[in-house]
């Protein structure tokens, strides 16, 4: 449908949680990532052939059980787990999502470890990388840079991975 | 590593500038396609996998034309109206003083 509108369409996050903290009484708006230098790799072979990896921000099956959002707020650690078989759940109840829009029920509508192996078998891809890997959320952008992405790029190196799909909830 | 993100905020994932963005305009919790619609899932995903492919410079982002069916969550998502302002006033308090005990390793 075409139409005229004064404002973009799409939710601003930055803006809506900078209000909402702001009711919670927090003195201090979050400070959000920011690069102005933004680093891009190329592929290095065709993607027929290279080795794709998957990265989440849910938790593994250790966090299973965890219903206080805040005691998921103790520093986790990034995670490894086989892709074959795939995970029938992963744990997001602690994570920031539209828990009354949706729900996580199925991995692949968050991390698609069904739909990347159907490309595998398609020959889209060369093959997944047998271990997906989980990135912990937890409000700090240096554990997550210095400490957190090292590992998981250490991770892909074992395991072969040419390029990785990460995904956000 | 080439890598590219699939997300549905589009303002966080842009500010903080990433090589490759697949952008689906739906509510938080579902970038891949809606929970078990294989096609949607199937062509998100192979958006990305293009993406990896063809993009050639840093903050290349597509949107993908999905749309989630009715647009009630983008008000409703986070929403500060006088109504709840009291009890987020009393979810900050009680957030804080759960942080606090466990800063403290209670």
């Amino acid at each position: 449908m075409e139409h005229l509108q004064a404002y973009r369409s799409f939710v601003s996050y930055i803006d809506r949680s900078r209000e909402y903290y702001a009711a919670q009484g927090y003195p201090e708006p979050y400070a959000w990532a920011h690069h102005d230098d933004v680093p891009f790799a190329p592929l290095r072979k065709r993607l027929s052939e290279c080795r794709v990896g998957l990265v989440t921000t849910a938790a593994g099956p250790e966090a299973e059980g965890t219903t206080d959002a805040l005691q998921s707020m103790r520093p986790r650690e990034p995670y490894a787990e086989p892709s074959d078989p795939p995970p029938a759940r992963l744990f997001t109840d602690h994570l920031f999502w539209d828990k009354e829009a949706t729900h996580t029920d199925d991995v692949d509508s968050f991390l698609p470890v069904n739909r990347l192996a159907e490309y595998a078998t398609d020959g889209r891809i060369g093959s997944m990388s047998p271990r997906f890997y989980g990135v912990p959320t937890d409000y700090s952008q240096s554990r997550t840079s210095q400490h957190h992405a090292p590992q998981i790029l250490e991770w892909c190196r074992e395991d072969g991975v040419n390029a990785v799909l990460l995904s956000a909830l | 590593m080439p890598t590219a993100i699939m997300g549905c905020a589009r303002d966080v994932v842009e500010e903080c500038g990433v090589a490759r963005f697949v952008f689906t305009d739906f509510p938080l919790g579902n970038p891949c396609g809606k929970p078990w619609d294989i096609d949607m899932q199937r062509s998100i995903v192979g958006s990305a996998l293009d993406l990896l492919d063809r993009a050639w410079m840093a903050r290349t982002t597509v949107q993908t034309p999905f749309r989630w069916g009715n647009d009630m969550w983008r008000k409703a998502f986070m929403r500060v109206d006088d109504n709840k302002r009291e009890a987020l006033a009393r979810e900050g308090e009680e957030r804080r003083r759960r942080q606090a005990e466990i800063k403290a390793g209670r």
